[in-house]
C-alpha cells in the first residue's frame, strides 16, 4: 500500500519568521491525522501548504491521485491542482463564510462542484443536493434558502456537504468546530466521524482542541514553533505524552 | 502616416490617429484568432460619454474605410439620437456612405440588438459592450475571473443559472444571456435580448465587440459555434409573444411594448425599425 499523502522536509517562512520547519509525515488511506498545537504554531500554514494554497520554500508534498497517479502537489500546473482540489480533495474552513457562497441557495452551494465537473441536469443536481442536506442533518425544506439564513452550526454542516458531494478521497479541515457552542460541536463531530467512516475518507484535521482530536483522529502530530515535537497514535500521545510541551498541553485540558 | 479627412481637415481620417487604429486592429486580430477571449486595448477618449458606445465607435473607426457603407442601430432603431449621432459622426470624419438597410451595410454598429434581416458574408457587426466580463457579477476580482477563463473553470456561471431556476422556476435572464463560444470561452453577448442569441451561432458575418470603459475587445469570427448555456432539463428558450407587430404584423420579430396613452393602452411594435418599415412598404405601395 502506498501512502495517500507524503510530506518530506517541508519548510515555510514568512520573511524571516519560520512558520513550519522540516515537517515529515505520511498519511495512509482511510486515516485521520490530527495536527494540534497552540495558536501560531504553524498548524494552518502547514495545512495550506499541503492543500497547495501556499507554496513552501523547501520540501515536497506528494499525493497519490486516483486520476493522475503519484504527483507532486507543488509541481502540478495550476489547472491540474485546482481540478484536484475540487474533485479528489475537500477543504473545510473554520469560518463557513469563507467556504460557502453566501449569496446563493444551499442547493447551489452543494451543486457547484457537480456543475464544475460538467453536471448539466438540474433535476439530478437538485436531488443530489437534497440527499446531501439529509446526510448532514439539515431539513430538505431548507434547500432553497441562502446560507445567510442558517445558524453557525448549519453553515458548517452545509460546508461539509458542499465539500463531500464530489466524494473526495482526502479532506483538509481547519478547526471545523472552532467557534461553535459545545452541543453543536458534538453533533458536528458525530457527523464527521460517521461520514469519515462510511465514505472511507482520509483527512488532515487541524485543531487546538484535544477533545476533538481524541474523538476524530487516529494519529496525532504535536506542533510547537513550526516544528513537529511529537507524533504517534492519538491515544498514545494523549495518555502518555513524552515531550514537555505535549505534557503541558495535555495537562492544560480543563477537567469537567 | 497621416491622412486627413477631406470634409474636416482638423481630424485624421476616421477621427483616431493611425497609431491608435493600428493598435486597435492588432487587438481585433488577436480577438478574432481566439474567439470569445477578451483582449485588452488602450482605449481612447472619444467625443461621447462612456456608456454611449465608446468601445463600439473605436472598433468601427479602426476598421472603416471610404468604400464602406455604415448602418448604426440603437435598440434596433435607426432613428434614435445615439444612432443618428454616430452615423453622422462617421459620415463626417470617415466620409462613408450610410444606410438604414441591413443588407446594404458592410459595417453595422449596434447597441442591444442584432438585426432581424439575416446577415451575410462580408458584413461586420460591431457591438457596443458595457460590461465585457460575463463572470463579473459572480466574481468581483479581475485577477480571479481571468484565471477562471484561462482554466475554463465555469462552474460558477452554471451556479448562477441553477440559482435562477431554484428561485423563479426557469432561467430568468432575458438579456446579456451568457454564451459559450467555440466550446472554449464563456462570453457576454452584450445586452442583446436572448431572442438574438441564436443569430450569433454560426453567423456568416464577423462579430466584433468593443467595451470602451473596460477597454476590452473580443470577437466571434464567421461560422463559429455560439451556444447559450442551459441545463439538459431546462433548455435555452427565446421569448415569444401572443401579439404581433401593430405596424407590420410580424410574428417573428422581437417586439417592444409601448404605452400609448394615459389610460395605459399598450401596443407592440417591432424593435427593428428597418425590418418593420420594409415589411410595410409593399402594403403601403399597394394602397
Amino acid at each position: 500500500m502506498k501512502p495517500l499523502l507524503s510530506v518530506r522536509g517541508l519548510s515555510k517562512r514568512f520573511g524571516t519568521r519560520v512558520a513550519c520547519r522540516d515537517v515529515d509525515f505520511d498519511l495512509w488511506p482511510g486515516e485521520v491525522l490530527g495536527i494540534v498545537g497552540e495558536s501560531g504554531s504553524g498548524k494552518t500554514t502547514l495545512l495550506n501548504c499541503l492543500a497547495g494554497r501556499l507554496t513552501p520554500e523547501t520540501g515536497s508534498v506528494t499525493y497519490n491521485s486516483a486520476a493522475y497517479g503519484t504527483v507532486d502537489v507543488h509541481d502540478l500546473s495550476e489547472a491540474r491542482r485546482r481540478l484536484l482540489s475540487r474533485t479528489e480533495w475537500g477543504f473545510v474552513n473554520q469560518d463557513a463564510r469563507e467556504g460557502l457562497r453566501m449569496g446563493v441557495s444551499a442547493g447551489a452551494n452543494i451543486g457547484e462542484r457537480l456543475m464544475a465537473v460538467g453536471a448539466r441536469h438540474y433535476g439530478d443536481i437538485r436531488r443530489t443536493a437534497s440527499d446531501w442536506l439529509d446526510r448532514v442533518e439539515i431539513e430538505r425544506g431548507r434547500l432553497d434558502d441562502r446560507p445567510t439564513t442558517y445558524s453557525g452550526g448549519m453553515r458548517q454542516r452545509l460546508q461539509i456537504a458542499r465539500n463531500l458531494v464530489s466524494e473526495p478521497r482526502l479532506v483538509f479541515m481547519d478547526e471545523p468546530t472552532g467557534g461553535l457552542d459545545v452541543s453543536v460541536q458534538a453533533r458536528i463531530l458525530d457527523l464527521l466521524r460517521s461520514l469519515v467512516g462510511s465514505l472511507h475518507l482520509s483527512a488532515v484535521l487541524v485543531t487546538h482542541d484535544l477533545g476533538v482530536a481524541r474523538l476524530l483522529t487516529h494519529r496525532l502530530m504535536v506542533m510547537q514553533g513550526g516544528a513537529v515535537v511529537e507524533d504517534g497514535l492519538t491515544d498514545q500521545v494523549l495518555d502518555d505524552p513524552q515531550h514537555a510541551y505535549t505534557q503541558m498541553l495535555v495537562a492544560s485540558i480543563l477537567p469537567v | 502616416m497621416t491622412e486627413n479627412s477631406a470634409k474636416d481637415g482638423a481630424y485624421n481620417y476616421a477621427y483616431l490617429d493611425e497609431q491608435t487604429k493600428r493598435m486597435i486592429r492588432r487587438a481585433i486580430l488577436k480577438a478574432v484568432a481566439v474567439p470569445g477571449y477578451q483582449v485588452p486595448f488602450g482605449g481612447r477618449e472619444m467625443p461621447l460619454p462612456y456608456g454611449w458606445g465608446t468601445g463600439g465607435i473605436q472598433v468601427t473607426a479602426a476598421i472603416i474605410g471610404r468604400d464602406d457603407t455604415l448602418k448604426v442601430i440603437d435598440q434596433g432603431a435607426d432613428d434614435t439620437t445615439n444612432a443618428v449621432s454616430i452615423r453622422r459622426f462617421f459620415a463626417r470624419v470617415a466620409e462613408v456612405a450610410t444606410t438604414t438597410r441591413t443588407e446594404e451595410a458592410t459595417v453595422i454598429q449596434t447597441r442591444h440588438r442584432v438585426p432581424e434581416t439575416p446577415l451575410s458574408e462580408g458584413q461586420i457587426l460591431v457591438f457596443q459592450v458595457p460590461i465585457p466580463e460575463p463572470l463579473r457579477m459572480l466574481e468581483p476580482r479581475e485577477t480571479e475571473t481571468r484565471t477562471l477563463h484561462a482554466l475554463s473553470e465555469y462552474g460558477v456561471m452554471q451556479v448562477s443559472l441553477y440559482e435562477s431556476i431554484a428561485r423563479h422556476g426557469r432561467i430568468s435572464k432575458a438579456y446579456n444571456y451568457p454564451v459559450m463560444v467555440n466550446g472554449r470561452y464563456i462570453m457576454s453577448p452584450s445586452p442583446i435580448p436572448k431572442f438574438d442569441n441564436p443569430k450569433l451561432d454560426r453567423s456568416p458575418a464577423l462579430q466584433l465587440y468593443g467595451a470602451g470603459r473596460e477597454k476590452r475587445i473580443y470577437a466571434v469570427p464567421p461560422y463559429t459555434p455560439v451556444k447559450s448555456l442551459d441545463f439538459d432539463d431546462h433548455p435555452f428558450e427565446i421569448e415569444t409573444w401572443e401579439q404581433c407587430c401593430e405596424l407590420c404584423g410580424s410574428k417573428e420579430s422581437f417586439l417592444d411594448e409601448m404605452i400609448v396613452d394615459d389610460d395605459g393602452k399598450r401596443l407592440f411594435v417591432c424593435s427593428d425599425s428597418d425590418y418593420c418599415e420594409r415589411r410595410r412598404a409593399p402594403a403601403e405601395a399597394a394602397e
